[in-house]
């Protein structure tokens, strides 16, 4: 779904002005940062589409204290290179998606935060990216600027406006700018990996690593294997001082060889490797197919990967120690039927994460809300955007 | 002092009947009496953690399951009753004062444990279970919950979830926020909703980051769903003392920047060296100006490993004292003055309030020298306790609670180290909530748009503003609150 013209204001105020006017004329907004993920969740109906992708740089960075803020615009990998340069890094290890969107330019930093998109590291003890987000501004529907949060790392004053904006699509407020908490570059990295004979004990020595007092900050499961590896594989990241790595990888080598034969990825393989899963690389989707996510109990995993590989020819990849499974198939309604069926059957939730644009105009992207929820979640957009202004329709509300 | 809003006659008029209902709702059981209703016993609800407040209820019920916490919500919202939830009443913010006209629903007879899951990293507890409850109920497989709050033996985990409590380690693990995977949600209008569950980042709205940290304003949560952790193999700590609270700073900054992130990094001021010595004989040098204590985590290599590290860092700057404990009770011996910190304070002032504001940590030495100076000003003690690594700041004022003068005085001086706090950058509370103490400070730190935007979320969730209300938000300009004024 393309609008007919795009708005891209330089600051803030512009934000506001745009907000004031689309408000004026009843007339809703594509919200956007680079639109790289314009294939993802519902198309959302605009004749005008509002970038925040000029409202863009650093705006305060001290790497002592673990914090930087920076505009809504400033592209991930301005941060991370920022960050880089100080050994530091978001805890979240957000993904950039621009290869599996197929789109050119990568994500801003207020797309993701308003995704709360969160890569492998995410089940390690930094969590996922809204746990990092210390503080924000955002222009509501009502074409106000607020601020939730703050600059410092805790903070509990109000209602966590941070958390509720993280993650509403801009469907609640425009992201402006974000502070979010950092964390220092682990010195060393390596990778376990064990030839697993299915999915069930791949899942189990998955939370075998992450029930280890070691630190594992990132747990997968390759179900067809890929990235070298011929059959099933778990994979298990370790991370920290230097020194802290052989006698950690070699305790939970002994403990994990149960499961399966283990290899160890020296530092370079493993980053390529898990930069492939950050990316959903493995799972090779092709373009025109339907790129599902789930997340579910960890254990609930491969029974739900079972029941989608016999109902339609599913790819899969797990990450976060089984909770999130990633989904490539046909862009149909029966597969996207069998994946609604698979997450509830397994209490857990998905989000039809990329299709082409008539899938995702003619199902549900996201589970439904029950009732009350449903009804509490209205009142609460009315209480961002009562005009329904903010990229109506994106989250199928 | 704080105003409350007055109360709503025709409601005081029908407590009789109010009390009957409740107890048809909630009967007496083999786990207990349901509803309480008779003045004396009322009277153990008055307080909480803020106990220069104090306000007895119309009613205390103790509710055993979610299904009558949604009955007596229910009943509450179709008779336009107020509500205040209750967990052990250790808030330290007002959060669980009374209101004359309201029904304190206190959920500490929900305190069973429901499942534990170590595969799935997981333990889904009733509201009631203690903070410390968790983590017992784990720790004999290696397994804990990592936020700790000071009151962590008492406090239970409903409450940790309204107010988004943290502790001494959430440097390295997280606030409360973090280490959630669920709550099980009942509305003002009794409707029970499952919020997030077994998994992480549930698709939609963030309704579970949106009730975290909310203090009993949105609705209140009967289960919690808490991601545990395999604890660490050990743990060990180090001390060092400064000549003044600038170096001090500087070493918290080089440790930050050093790249390790040490499981606890404490800091303590002169007075608080002081109070804390004469009480636990712990060994602190007294001619320092400042205090830090440094935890680590791992076996006893990685231990040696960063304490290494550390006590090079720390040896930089001068100190006057610098210890690495070499065993888990030197360890404890480090750790004693700080963990008998409010006891110390307890014994050299008869009353004391507890401040709670965040900064960034490149401002304490300019906070902690302006607040000497209010200090002076307002003759009044202070000592401070502070989680340096996150910068969030525990002023201990020191005042006389028999001297009206001298209370209204500490509350003074503890609004202005708050205004302080956000005027440098930071805010008013990093971990005990608004509650009523700091609710009509709320407009030094959010302006009126802001405020307005946060109310209608409430709203959202609350028409009538039954639930928890005369806490967070200011009472000028909220019309629900003053309608029956």
């Amino acid at each position: 779904m393309s609008a007919a013209f795009e708005l891209a204001p330089a600051d803030e105020e512009g934000v506001v002005a745009a907000v004031a006017q689309a408000r004026a004329d009843r007339a809703p907004l594509a919200i956007c940062g680079n639109n790289g993920r314009a294939g993802s969740l519902r198309p959302v109906q605009a004749a005008a589409r509002l970038s925040v992708r000029n409202l863009a740089g650093v705006t305060l960075y001290r790497p002592q204290e673990m914090v930087l803020s920076a505009r809504a615009g400033t592209p991930l990998p301005v941060i991370e290179a920022t960050l880089d340069a100080n050994r530091q890094m978001l805890a979240a290890e957000p993904p950039d998606f621009s290869e599996l969107f197929g789109v050119a330019t990568p994500p801003t930093l207020g797309g993701l935060v308003a995704s709360n998109l969160s890569g492998p590291r995410r089940i390690g003890v930094g969590g996922a990216l809204r746990d990092q987000v210390l503080g924000v501004r955002a222009v509501t529907g009502r074409a106000e600027v607020i601020r939730s949060g703050g600059r410092v790392h805790k903070n509990v004053t109000g209602l966590d406006l941070c958390k509720l904006l993280a993650g509403s699509q801009g469907t609640l407020g425009i992201l402006t700018e974000i502070t979010l908490k950092l964390l220092p570059r682990p010195e060393a990295s390596l990778t376990l990996a064990i030839a697993v004979p299915s999915l069930a004990a791949g899942v189990a020595a998955l939370a075998a690593g992450l029930g280890s007092p070691f630190g594992v900050s990132g747990a997968a499961l390759l179900p067809a294997g890929g990235h070298g590896f011929a059959g099933p594989t778990a994979v298990l990241r370790m991370e920290d001082f230097l020194q802290f790595l052989p006698h950690r990888s070699g305790v939970l080598r002994g403990a994990l060889a149960e499961f399966g034969a283990v290899t160890l990825l020296e530092q370079a393989a493993s980053e390529s490797l898990w930069k492939d899963i950050r990316e959903a690389r493995l799972l090779q989707a092709a373009p025109d197919e339907a790129v599902w996510r789930l997340s579910l109990r960890p254990s609930a995993a491969p029974a739900a990967a079972g029941q989608l590989m016999r109902a339609f020819d599913a790819r899969l990849l797990l990450d976060w120690g089984g909770g999130l499974v990633w989904v490539a198939g046909p862009a149909t309604e029966s597969a996207h039927g069998a994946v609604m069926q698979a997450a509830a059957a397994a209490g857990g939730s998905f989000t039809l994460f990329r299709a082409p644009d008539p899938l995702r105009l003619a199902v549900p992207v996201l589970p439904a809300e029950p009732a009350p929820l449903a009804a509490i979640g209205a009142r609460v957009k009315a209480a961002m955007d009562p005009d329904g202004l903010l990229n109506p329709g994106r989250m199928g509300r | 002092m704080i105003e409350l809003p007055k109360p709503d006659p025709a409601v005081l008029a029908r407590r009789d009947e109010i009390v009957a209902a409740l107890r048809a709702l909630v009967p007496d059981s083999g786990r207990g009496q349901g509803v309480i209703g008779d003045a004396v016993r009322l009277k153990a609800y008055e307080t909480d953690g803020l106990s220069a407040y104090r306000q007895p209820p119309l009613a205390v019920v103790l509710p055993t399951s979610t299904e009558q916490v949604a009955a007596v919500l229910r009943y509450c919202h179709q008779n336009n009753i107020r509500v205040i939830p209750r967990g052990a009443g250790t808030s330290l913010s007002g959060g669980a004062l009374p209101l004359e006209d309201g029904v304190v629903i206190g959920l500490m007879r929900m305190n069973r444990i429901l499942e534990v899951d170590y595969a799935d990293r997981l333990a889904v507890v009733e509201a009631g279970v203690t903070n410390i409850g968790i983590t017992q109920a784990v720790a004999g497989d290696g397994f804990f919950y990592a936020p700790d709050p000071s009151s962590q033996l008492a406090c239970m985990i409903g409450g940790n979830v309204m107010m988004n409590s943290g502790g001494a380690h959430c440097l390295k693990y997280g606030v409360t926020a973090g280490n959630l995977l669920g709550v099980k949600l009942v509305t003002i209008e009794g409707d029970v909703i499952d919020i997030g569950g077994a998994h992480l980042d549930a698709a939609g709205y963030d309704w579970l980051g949106l009730i975290t940290g909310s203090e009993g304003q949105l609705g209140i949560v009967t289960e919690v769903t808490v991601r545990i952790l395999r604890a660490a193999e050990g743990a060990r700590a180090m001390l060092a003392a400064y000549r003044s609270n600038e170096v001090a700073g500087e070493v918290v900054d080089a440790i930050i920047a050093s790249g390790i992130i040490p499981v606890a990094l404490e800091f303590m001021d002169r007075p608080a060296i002081h109070a804390c010595e004469a009480f636990a004989h712990a060994g602190y040098p007294l001619d320092a100006e400042s205090l830090l204590i440094i935890e680590v985590e791992g076996n006893t290599a990685e231990q040696d490993f960063l304490l290494g590290k550390l006590k090079e860092i720390c040896g930089r700057f001068d100190p006057i004292s610098l210890r690495v404990a070499e065993t888990a009770e030197e360890s404890l011996a480090i750790w004693k003055g700080r963990k008998g910190a409010f006891g110390a304070v307890g014994r050299i002032s008869p009353d004391y309030l507890c401040m709670d504001g965040t900064i960034p940590t490149g401002e304490l030495p300019r906070v902690l020298r302006r607040m000497q100076e209010m200090s002076d000003d307002y003759g009044l003690k202070v000592a401070n306790i502070f989680h340096a690594g996150d910068g969030n700041l525990h002023p201990l004022i020191m005042f006389d609670a028999n001297d009206p003068e001298s209370f209204r005085k500490a509350e003074a001086f503890g609004a202005d180290i708050l205004k302080l706090c956000v005027e440098v950058g930071g805010c008013l509370t990093g971990e005990h909530g608004v509650g009523v103490e700091k609710r009509d400070l709320m407009n030094v730190q959010f302006s009126e748009i802001e405020l307005t935007q946060q109310r209608a979320i409430k709203s959202a969730f609350d028409p009538q503003w039954l639930l928890n209300p005369a806490k967070v938000f200011p009472l000028a300009g909220n019309p629900l609150l003053e309608r029956r004024a």
